[in-house]
């Protein structure tokens, strides 16, 4: 995810004032999401590993992929209005139905110095 | 023979809940062991949840680092907990499974921050949700990330650190 965002010279921050830059102009809210359902086969093997507990590392693969791509595509709706950087980014995650989730990523898209 | 077919839920139940026990119980040291090591490792990255980034003059480079981690309870976590609502109270086996599973995050949100240079992470966020759906018998996962922006002073001819 790190590195991906940093070729698109797109600068993605969860703060409201960076240190040492200026923003230039504010261009409103960009979103991505994603809605990701887990795999029948890989939920069964969860279901196993429930009994002895620990992490469930395919739902955290799951998860992480679903942020990242979140990540990509508001990245890609703030390059498509112009901006070099996303500030103040939040992350939420809702369950829609059973072994669904929606991963939602948002922040606002500015121009900086 | 028939009286162990007979009692065949029964003795599932309790070896399942002896697995889940010793079983679960290994890895939650093993865990705890590996977390304290690691919090020790990285113990030279600090992270803030203040707001706004402290007073300093050199521009910095900063990036969003996430961490996560989804958890899941062994069984006779799961069994403890549901009698312990009976009663009320202190569920103290969800409390060190979300301790465990809030600085495995954290601890990740580290390693990328440390990945990028930085040693410094603020307006850390952590949030948990649950995965589970509540599907069949309820398995108890819950998803917990830690994200914040790491900061690194920018090295640059103009600005002379």
């Amino acid at each position: 995810m790190a590195n991906a965002l940093l070729q698109d010279n797109i600068m993605v921050a969860n703060l409201e004032i960076v240190p040492g830059r200026r923003v230039r102009s504010h261009l409103g809210m960009v979103q991505g999401s994603t809605v990701r359902a887990k795999h029948a086969g890989k939920d069964f093997l969860a279901g196993l590993k429930n009994i002895v507990g620990g992490e469930l590392k395919s739902y955290t693969e799951l998860m992480q992929e679903a942020r990242d791509e979140a990540t990509r595509r508001m990245v890609e709706q703030a390059k498509s209005i112009g901006a070099n950087a996303v500030l103040n980014v939040r992350y939420s995650a809702t369950s829609i139905t059973v072994g669904a989730a929606e991963i939602l990523a948002y922040g606002t898209a500015v121009v900086m110095e | 023979m028939d009286f162990i077919l007979n009692f065949l839920d029964v003795f599932l139940f309790f070896g399942l809940l002896v697995l889940g026990f010793s079983v679960g119980r290994w890895k939650e040291r093993r865990h705890y062991k590996s977390i304290r090591e690691r919090e020790a490792k990285y113990a030279n990255i600090l992270a803030f949840a203040v707001r706004y980034p402290p007073d300093v003059v050199t521009p910095q480079d900063c990036q969003l680092v996430a961490g996560s981690v989804v958890i899941s309870s062994d069984y006779f976590k799961q069994i403890v907990a549901g009698l312990r609502t009976l009663i009320g109270g202190k569920l103290s086996s969800y409390e060190s499974l979300l301790d465990r599973a809030r600085r495995e995050a954290t601890l990740r949100m580290k390693e990328q921050a440390q990945r990028f240079g930085a040693t410094l992470v603020i307006n850390v966020k952590v949030e948990s949700t649950t995965v589970s759906g509540g599907t069949r018998r309820g398995l108890p996962a819950m998803e917990v990330i830690a994200y914040g922006t790491a900061l690194k002073p920018r090295v640059s001819p103009t600005t002379q650190a």
